[in-house]
């Protein structure tokens, strides 16, 4: 079918919006700019370059600026092993490995990200060389409906990342110490990846296994 | 999303100039409290002025003995850095307390300090909200306050500042610095810094018009036994019902500040010299006047309770 901009809605379609739905578009929206023309806002939309390297791969685009690094890499890079959950930095499905460290990437522009190094899901390792972190969540079902899983595996090897690295937790009990690894330590550092399946107990178990490996 | 333009500061000072210039214009720097708020249309900056490039990024000693936090120090940084753990351990908790790793990676120690209530009503652009459009109401006055602040309100606001760094630097007296357009710099003493949301509760802080934060400093340390308590709804990554913010000298004299409460981080310098007499004595000075709602009136013994709590672990400390 051709793509439209026009909108056609079936019945079915204005019954599945609801009843809030056009509530809320009858009702007047209480933010400051209430007409598009308001506070000397360009109304068109900006573009801008920027170049990164993505799972080793120089990457150089031009983006309305209001592209999040998420939508840059699901829309423009094709690369759509990273999930958008809820799109407001709250579920952790859309977390990516940047300089090294894990960010939600729906969090942030990728006109931020000139001369980044990006690794997603499909940077750490590919079907026939997994990732230990990969195969680890395959051996332990690290999953159920793994809309989550990407976010998961990308947060889970930045976790161990960090515990090298020495950075604490809010478990970690001496702030003197050296940081290191333990479940409850797991289970704290990955509360930013949520599991609506509830896969957590195996999550944890794939996550240990690397942990240990890497001891 | 509104379109906006987009450049990258080449020094504090330009920042704050452009800043300045350029109508509608915000600073950005972690960006996850701005690009969230402005996907639901709350923020609408028409230029954005990236700051990430400059050389605000270090942990350094200042003459004084103390220690200078540049603005773009992530607060993954700050908690794990050296000095801070050993010297200001108060203020590696807190951070260590507040969002997540993936946030914590991206948030700025200026952000952190700039960031914006998560006021449901403030967040719902369908309701009534004078922080989000001044003059529109307050939905939170008569609606879910359970999360709303019992001092320092007014009938305009009943929002809290969501921080948890801020509540640790106010108790460990830090002070703000900045640059503002014509290159001039101030430091303001955080406890000016934050401000009570009287008839204007879209105002938040003292900054002026292209003032931008180039640090944050904290005066030498003091020692003594450091504790962040904070109760929430949830173990991990959720925001404060109510946080205490607790330095327990040897001798019994200390400080306390406290998160969840107010429009800001709150401290009431006269409830420190009551510390010796326990939670129920610093607490009555902490929660003077406190004006309550049916939903969030548990806050008062809830402040008592923490503040019982952690006052006794920081005595098992000493023992």
């Amino acid at each position: 079918m051709a793509p439209s901009n026009d909108w056609k809605f079936t019945r079915r379609d204005v019954l599945k919006m609801g009843a809030m739905s056009v509530t809320a578009l009858a009702a007047p929206r209480l933010v400051a700019g209430g007409s598009e023309s308001g506070l000397g806002a360009t109304s068109k939309p900006v573009t801008a370059k920027v170049g990164m390297e993505v799972n080793g791969a120089q990457q150089a685009l031009e983006l309305d600026t209001r592209t999040t690094l998420l939508d840059a890499l699901r829309e423009h890079m094709h690369l759509t092993g990273t999930k958008k959950g809820c799109d407001h930095g709250q579920c952790g499905a859309c977390t990516v490995i940047v300089d090294g460290r894990r960010i939600n990437s729906c969090l942030t522009l990728a006109v931020m990200h000139e001369g980044a190094k990006v690794t997603t899901i499909e940077g750490l390792g590919r079907p026939g060389s997994l990732h230990p972190m990969q195969a680890a969540f395959v051996k332990h079902d690290g999953y159920q409906c793994g809309y989550c899983t990407p976010g998961q595996i990308c947060s889970a090897v930045a976790v161990l990342d960090e515990i090298k690295a020495d950075i604490p937790s809010h478990v970690t009990g001496d702030l003197t110490a050296k940081a290191s690894f333990s479940r409850t330590e797991v289970r704290e550092r990955m509360s930013g990846n949520i599991c609506r399946c509830g896969a957590y107990s195996n999550i944890h178990d794939a996550i240990e296994e690397v942990a240990g490996g890497a001891a | 999303m509104r379109p906006f333009t987009y450049e990258r500061a080449e020094s504090p000072q330009a920042a704050a100039a452009a800043a300045a210039k350029t109508p509608n214009a915000r600073f950005i720097a972690g960006g996850t409290n701005l690009l969230d708020l402005m996907k639901i249309d709350i923020e609408q900056p028409a230029h954005l002025i990236d700051v990430n490039g400059l050389d605000l990024a270090r942990i350094e000693g200042t003459d004084d003995g103390g220690v200078r936090i540049g603005a773009l120090v992530r607060n993954t940084d700050l908690a794990a850095d050296a000095r801070i753990r050993r010297d200001y351990p108060l203020l590696s908790r807190a951070l260590l307390a507040g969002a997540s790793g993936q946030l914590r990676n991206k948030a700025t120690t200026a952000g952190n300090l700039l960031q914006r209530t998560r006021c449901p009503y403030f967040y719902d652009t369908n309701q009534a909200c004078n922080k989000r459009l001044p003059g529109s109401g307050c939905a939170a006055l008569g609606g879910f306050s359970r999360s709303h602040a019992v001092v320092g309100g007014s009938k305009a606001c009943i929002a809290v500042h969501p921080s948890d760094m801020a509540v640790a630097m106010r108790a460990l007296d830090a002070t703000v610095e900045t640059v503002k357009p014509d290159g001039s710099v101030r430091r303001i003493p955080i406890a000016d810094f934050h401000t009570l949301p009287g008839n204007t509760p879209h105002i938040e802080n003292v900054l002026t018009k292209g003032e931008l934060i180039t640090a944050v400093t904290l005066p030498k340390p003091i020692g003594g036994h450091q504790l962040y308590h904070k109760v929430r709804d949830r173990a991990s990554y959720a925001f404060a019902l109510v946080s205490v913010a607790l330095v327990v000298q040897a001798n019994g004299s200390g400080r306390v500040a406290l998160g969840g409460v107010a429009h800001k981080p709150w401290r009431v310098e006269a409830a420190d010299a009551e510390l010796p007499k326990g939670a129920k004595a610093v607490a009555a000075r902490l929660l003077a006047g406190a004006q309550t709602t049916d939903d969030n009136a548990f806050k008062l013994t809830l402040v008592e309770r923490t503040l019982a709590a952690t006052l006794a672990e920081a005595k098992e400390r000493t023992a």
